[in-house]
């Protein structure tokens, strides 16, 4: 959706065709079949794919346009409109065009549907049956290829059933970038293939599958798991990253068994990443914990082990420890990690037991890879699409193809279809860098120097950039930008890049859009999972009074975070260290500190869905639900709330994190006074001040079913309702009628553009997530008893930041994560673990050629911290005097070398 | 490279040169040019596949393709290809084991009028009948075609030698540059004493020997249009230095 403006703009361009004699009124440039279908007129298709080029290959879509010479037959995906342009869809003529086409098809299509996987949800079968002869002349042998093969590791190709519509080929180049699949052959002999032993290896190679219109490609996690008509769906939303994408969650006999990309028009157009898509195994694995667990001395004098208890064993030990800490040590010495894998609802029932009820500030939700809270929070905040519109993006983050990868992808598509400039600073190049107008490669540690330049000019060179480069990348920024704002490198501290957001805060009109990527992560900011803040996006000062009349207490002062938490730990001063879906000694950045934390703090208290490298030394470990298998809302990275969905049951006797709050509030004396999800979200509504009039109306109701950005109060969601809409006139859009001005607002799904949907919508099964609205609907008119609602966290400079000098003997580290790690989930999804590699270093071929001039390709680095022994390679996209080691690859990676203390991690290299 | 507007526009005269270099197109070879080109292997193997032209596996000597449409069918293509494949002793789309000849048929070589006719390595026979071949064959083994028929994977002999944007008139030729190129012949020098096979009145060979001339824009008003002749494709040009162009190929 674009703003406002332009689309009044584009409503009154409207071009009138008519269609089978009924006038129609479409965009200037809109092609036949989409207008047509807009109309209500289905149009049938094979090729066409609404978020792609036409490439009219499969002429199924013939219908009869008028001509100077006539009605003539013509590819209704491949022609634009026209004023006047008179269409006929349902003609003999049509119709045997429509024949032809599929007897032509079918002519090498192997019909063996009964075992195969689209059968059931096939347009192929589908729009045979509604338009097809019914039979066929051809006699002939078919071609014949073997069976499926492997085109990656993650999709199959059974070329015979190929209808060679060009989706999947079109959509690794034009929308992934990854041209690794081709047309191979020609005519009969065409086929889909890559280059020999070239797999596939796309981070979105899922796509292909949900797109092909038959049976041809296929997800080895899915093949041959279920028939369509057996699966059962619910709209969700994807928090294997936080871009938010839209799945839809089909599972089979209470096993999740794949998930489709529902086409979101403000977040993810349809496409999924194949760790989003595939990480379902890991909800289903047999490892999940099941049972909670206790640490208990082991027989005769064995190491103490955790052996499985009852919840109110485990519930009852856990509050003990909590009590135990907080009235020896008081309530600093409790201290809560983590808490982005939780859902917003959970995310407050835990922010306010931990600040409420056991009164410690020592809450973070991120793992030191993320920004300040406060920052994040407080900035002008920019929506995808703002991004994707804007007039030039500022990239300061991550690798987005690694991170963020539907991002990526926005971005990817807004610099090549606009031709939007993007100025990408990063210590090294990226995924992105090859679709940015520059890339300023800064040396690590000195963002905000750059960043500075950035905006001032500089006469000089800054922080290793030429000041000709800068002046250029000045030039690209004039008409305003958006900055995508987050962790280059995690070896680079926090701190640097503040400051550097500072320095861009100062362009004008300037908006920022987080580049945050753990899951929910920005939902529990929101939610006051941090230090120094208090539910929605208020500071703990602004917030006192409100919150301390609402939830009887706040802590006294800001607290720790994350780093501080664990260094805290390590020297014994945190008590009771509870981590809530977090994994320290996988995710901090100084892993030495982690590790020293968990072993310094007095016990852990652990919430997780699996046993990891962290929750393996909890004293109590309590196992919850995890995604699908619970419902709720979740936040992305531009502050759209959306639901989730549950399809499946939890493992044992699992429960969700909200449910271990009140209980844990329970035995620690005070009522969290919350009953249900929907008490939480009423709640949260009616004090988080960002969140007020985000009503669950508002979030059941399917106008929103790409969900409410936060906050709506200045109207500047893209979703924003106009003023007053919000609570009143919701009730009878709840179950999704489809009542006239209900209907009027839902996107039309092209059921040839994600065959897997509709087939399976069509069972009749209802999207579900946050209960439906309740009529005694809260609205936004609720207040706490603590006086006025307290102002949204506005943004102020960080404090300066001092870049170390630089030390002619060290290289500078860059760490950056992969898409496939060492993450729990990825590791527990058989399909993705294997992807997962050991870190191997690069460095410049210049420096490479001095660091191991005796030839080799190991080399030892060597840190304050630590030291690894790793394979390295050249790669010019480093620049000299760094080094570049991923951060969470299976085995020793750069986070032994971090050290979460300095501003940049520098490190010695020598032959090991 | 520098002659196209985008270095991937350079994918297919770049395969040429591969397969003149390698007499097919090495996966190597495949994987290089994407790096040459900035564009994927997978993207060049879904070019390289396309063509009949190019090769993915090794070729003999002497690539003879056998016209089988309509005309040349008509005409008896398809009992030129079983004498040809007697002859040779190998079946279409296969390779002689000495590496010297491979037989395919192929679709209309736009020699209609001359069928059935055939073609090694590129240049024109026609119309052949069953002895023509067989003596043909000989020719080619004995070498006395060396200079009609040059080694496979040749486009064309002569070589531009200075890079031209494509836009700039031609040195030596009049009028609009944009106009298609005149055909220039390739056979270059005599081919003399060579017996060239008894296709047609005047055999390419003896073209060329006749004209005693590279066949240059010079001699360009003798061909006739629908010439046996040894053309070389179009827009290839000979630039400045055509006439002491060295034999291409096998370089
Ligand atoms: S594999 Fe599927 S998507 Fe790809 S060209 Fe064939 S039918 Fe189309
Ligand atoms: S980009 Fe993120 S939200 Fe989207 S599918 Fe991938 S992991 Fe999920
Ligand atoms: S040609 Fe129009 S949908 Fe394929
Ligand atoms: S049919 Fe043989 S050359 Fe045209």
């Amino acid at each position: 959706m674009t703003d406002q403006k332009t689309e009044q703009e584009q409503e009154k361009e409207t071009v009138s065709i008519v269609v089978d004699g009924k006038p129609v009124e479409a965009k200037p440039g809109e092609l036949v079949i989409a207008a047509a279908e807009r109309q209500g007129v289905y149009i049938p298709r094979f090729c066409y794919h609404p978020r792609m080029r036409p490439v009219a290959m499969c002429r199924m879509c013939l219908v009869e346009i008028e001509t100077p010479k006539g009605f003539m037959l013509q590819p209704a995906c491949y022609i634009p409109v026209k004023p006047d342009m008179q269409v006929i869809t349902t003609s003999a003529k049509v119709k045997k065009a429509q024949d032809g086409v599929l007897e032509f098809l079918l002519i090498n299509h192997p019909l063996d549907c009964p075992v195969c996987d689209k059968g059931g949800e096939c347009p192929l079968q589908d729009q045979t049956l509604a338009y097809g002869p019914g039979e066929s002349r051809f006699v002939e042998e078919k071609r014949h290829f073997a069976k499926p093969i492997p085109l990656s590791a993650l999709v199959d190709i059974d070329r015979e059933r190929c209808i060679q519509c060009d989706r999947c080929t079109r959509f690794a180049e034009e929308v992934a970038g990854d041209p690794l699949i081709e047309f191979i052959g020609r005519a009969d002999e065409l086929e889909v293939n890559t280059f020999p032993d070239h797999p596939f290896a796309s981070y979105f190679s899922g796509n292909t599958v949900q797109i092909c219109p038959v049976g041809a490609l296929l997800a080895r996690p899915y093949r041959f798991k279920a028939r369509p008509w057996d699966l059962e769906q619910v709209e969700s939303t994807c928090t294997s990253c936080a871009f938010g994408c839209r799945v839809a969650v089909q599972s089979s006999s209470n096993a999740l068994t794949r998930y489709i990309g529902i086409d979101s028009d403000p977040v993810n157009h349809g496409w999924l990443c194949d760790m989003g898509r595939f990480d379902f195994e890991a909800v289903n694995s047999a490892d999940r914990l099941g049972k909670p667990l206790m640490r208990k001395p082991g027989a005769e004098g064995d190491e103490d082990e955790l052996v499985q208890v009852s919840w109110g064993e485990a519930l009852g030990a856990a509050a003990d420890e909590i009590e135990r800490a907080r009235s020896v040590h008081g309530p600093g010495a409790v201290a809560v990690i983590g808490g982005a894998r939780l859902p917003n609802e959970d995310a407050y029932a835990w922010a306010k037991l931990a600040k409420a009820v056991i009164g410690t500030d020592n809450v973070d939700a991120q793992l030191g890879d993320g920004l300040p809270a406060e920052l994040v929070l407080g900035l002008p905040r920019a929506s995808i699409d703002d991004a994707c519109s804007a007039p030039a993006v500022i990239l300061l983050g991550p690798d987005l193809k690694e991170e963020l990868p539907v991002l990526f992808l926005r971005l990817r598509g807004a610099a090549i279809n606009r031709d939007m400039p993007i100025v990408e600073l990063a210590p090294q190049r990226s995924g992105m860098s090859r679709y940015c107008r520059t890339t300023l490669a800064y040396r690590p540690g000195e963002a905000a120097a750059l960043a500075r330049a950035l905006v001032e000019g500089s006469e000089s060179d800054v922080a290793g950039v030429s000041a000709g480069a800068i002046a250029q990348a000045r030039e690209l920024l004039e008409e305003g930008a958006v900055v995508v704002l987050g962790r280059p490198s995690l070896a680079e501290s926090a701190e640097s890049i503040a400051a550097a957001a500072g320095a861009l805060a100062k362009l004008p009109g300037v908006r920022f859009l987080p580049a945050l990527r753990r899951a929910n992560v920005m939902g529990a900011l929101d939610m006051g999972m941090a230090p120094g803040v208090l539910p929605g996006r208020v500071g703990l000062a602004e917030g006192r009074d409100w919150f301390s009349g609402a939830w009887g207490a706040v802590p006294p002062s800001r607290g720790l975070d994350a780093a501080g938490i664990l260094a805290a730990a390590a020297e014994g001063r945190i008590q009771c260290l509870v981590l809530l879906g977090a994994d320290p000694v996988s995710d901090f950045p100084d892993r030495q500190l982690a590790r020293r934390a968990l072993a310094g703090a007095g016990s852990v208290v652990a919430l997780d869905t699996f046993l990891n490298p962290s929750s393996r030394h909890a004293t109590v470990v309590l196992p919850v639900a995890s995604y699908a298998e619970r419902s709720g809302t979740t936040t992305n990275i531009e502050g759209r709330i959306t639901r989730l969905g549950q399809k499946v049951v939890p493992p044992g006797v699992a429960r969700p994190d909200w449910m271990i709050a009140v209980e844990l509030g329970a035995r620690l004396g005070d009522d969290l006074g919350v009953e249900s999800l929907e008490d939480l979200w009423d709640e949260i509504e009616r004090l988080a001040p960002s969140h007020a009039g985000v009503t669950r109306a508002m979030l059941a109701d399917r106008r929103h079913r790409d969900g409410v950005v936060a906050p709506i109060a200045d109207g500047r969601g893209p979703d924003a309702p106009p003023s007053g809409a919000a609570a009143p006139d919701t009730g009878a859009s709840e179950t999704g009628t489809t009542e006239d001005g209900a209907i009027e607002e839902l996107k039309i799904i092209d059921p040839m553009g994600t065959p897997g949907l509709l087939a399976t919508a069509a069972q009749g099964v209802p999207a579900t997530g946050v209960a439906a609205a309740d009529p005694r609907d809260l609205g936004s008119a609720g207040h706490g008893d603590g006086g006025p609602r307290p102002p949204l966290l506005a943004f102020s400079a960080p404090t300066d930041y001092t870049p170390p000098g630089v030390d002619a003997y060290s290289l500078r580290l860059v760490a950056h994560r992969t898409l496939y790690g060492k993450a729990t989930l990825v590791q527990n999804a058989p399909s993705l673990a294997h992807l997962a590699a050991p870190a191997t270093a690069r460095a410049n071929p210049h420096d490479l050629e001095r660091l191991i001039a005796g030839g080799g390709s190991r080399l030892r680095v060597r840190s304050r911290r630590g030291a690894l022994v790793l394979e390295v390679v050249a790669d010019a996209g480093v620049p000299r005097g760094s080094i570049s080691i991923p951060f969470n690859a299976v085995g020793a990676d750069a986070g032994e070398l971090i050290d979460a203390t300095r501003p940049v991690a520098e490190v010695r290299v020598e032959t090991p | 490279m520098a002659l196209y507007p985008r270095p991937r526009s350079a994918l297919i005269p770049v395969l040429h040169l591969a397969q003149e270099q390698d007499g097919y197109l090495t996966e190597d070879a495949m994987v290089h040019i994407g790096e040459l080109l900035d564009i994927t292997a997978a993207e060049v193997y879904g070019t390289a596949s396309f063509y009949d032209m190019f090769f993915r596996e090794p070729v003999g000597r002497h690539l003879i393709s056998i016209c089988t449409n309509v005309a040349c069918m008509i005409n008896g293509a398809y009992e030129l290809v079983d004498h040809a494949e007697k002859t040779l002793g190998i079946k279409a789309d296969t390779t002689t084991a000495d590496g010297e000849f491979t037989l395919e048929e192929f679709e209309c070589l736009a020699l209609c009028d001359k069928a059935p006719c055939l073609t090694v390595n590129w240049r024109f026979f026609g119309p052949v009948t069953n002895q023509d071949f067989d003596r043909l064959v000989d020719d080619l083994r004995a070498g006395r075609l060396a200079d009609v028929v040059p080694p496979h994977g040749t486009l064309c002999r002569v070589r531009r030698t200075v890079g031209l944007p494509a836009q700039v008139p031609f040195p030596g030729r009049e009028g609009d540059p944009m106009k298609k190129p005149v055909r220039d012949g390739d056979g270059v020098g005599a081919a003399a004493g060579a017996p060239a096979p008894p296709v047609d009145k005047r055999t390419p060979g003896e073209r060329v020997a006749e004209g005693q001339q590279p066949a240059r824009e010079g001699a360009v008003p003798q061909v006739d249009e629908s010439a046996a002749q040894i053309l070389g494709p179009e827009g290839t040009d000979t630039g400045p230095t055509a006439g002491g162009s060295r034999a291409g190929g096998g370089t």
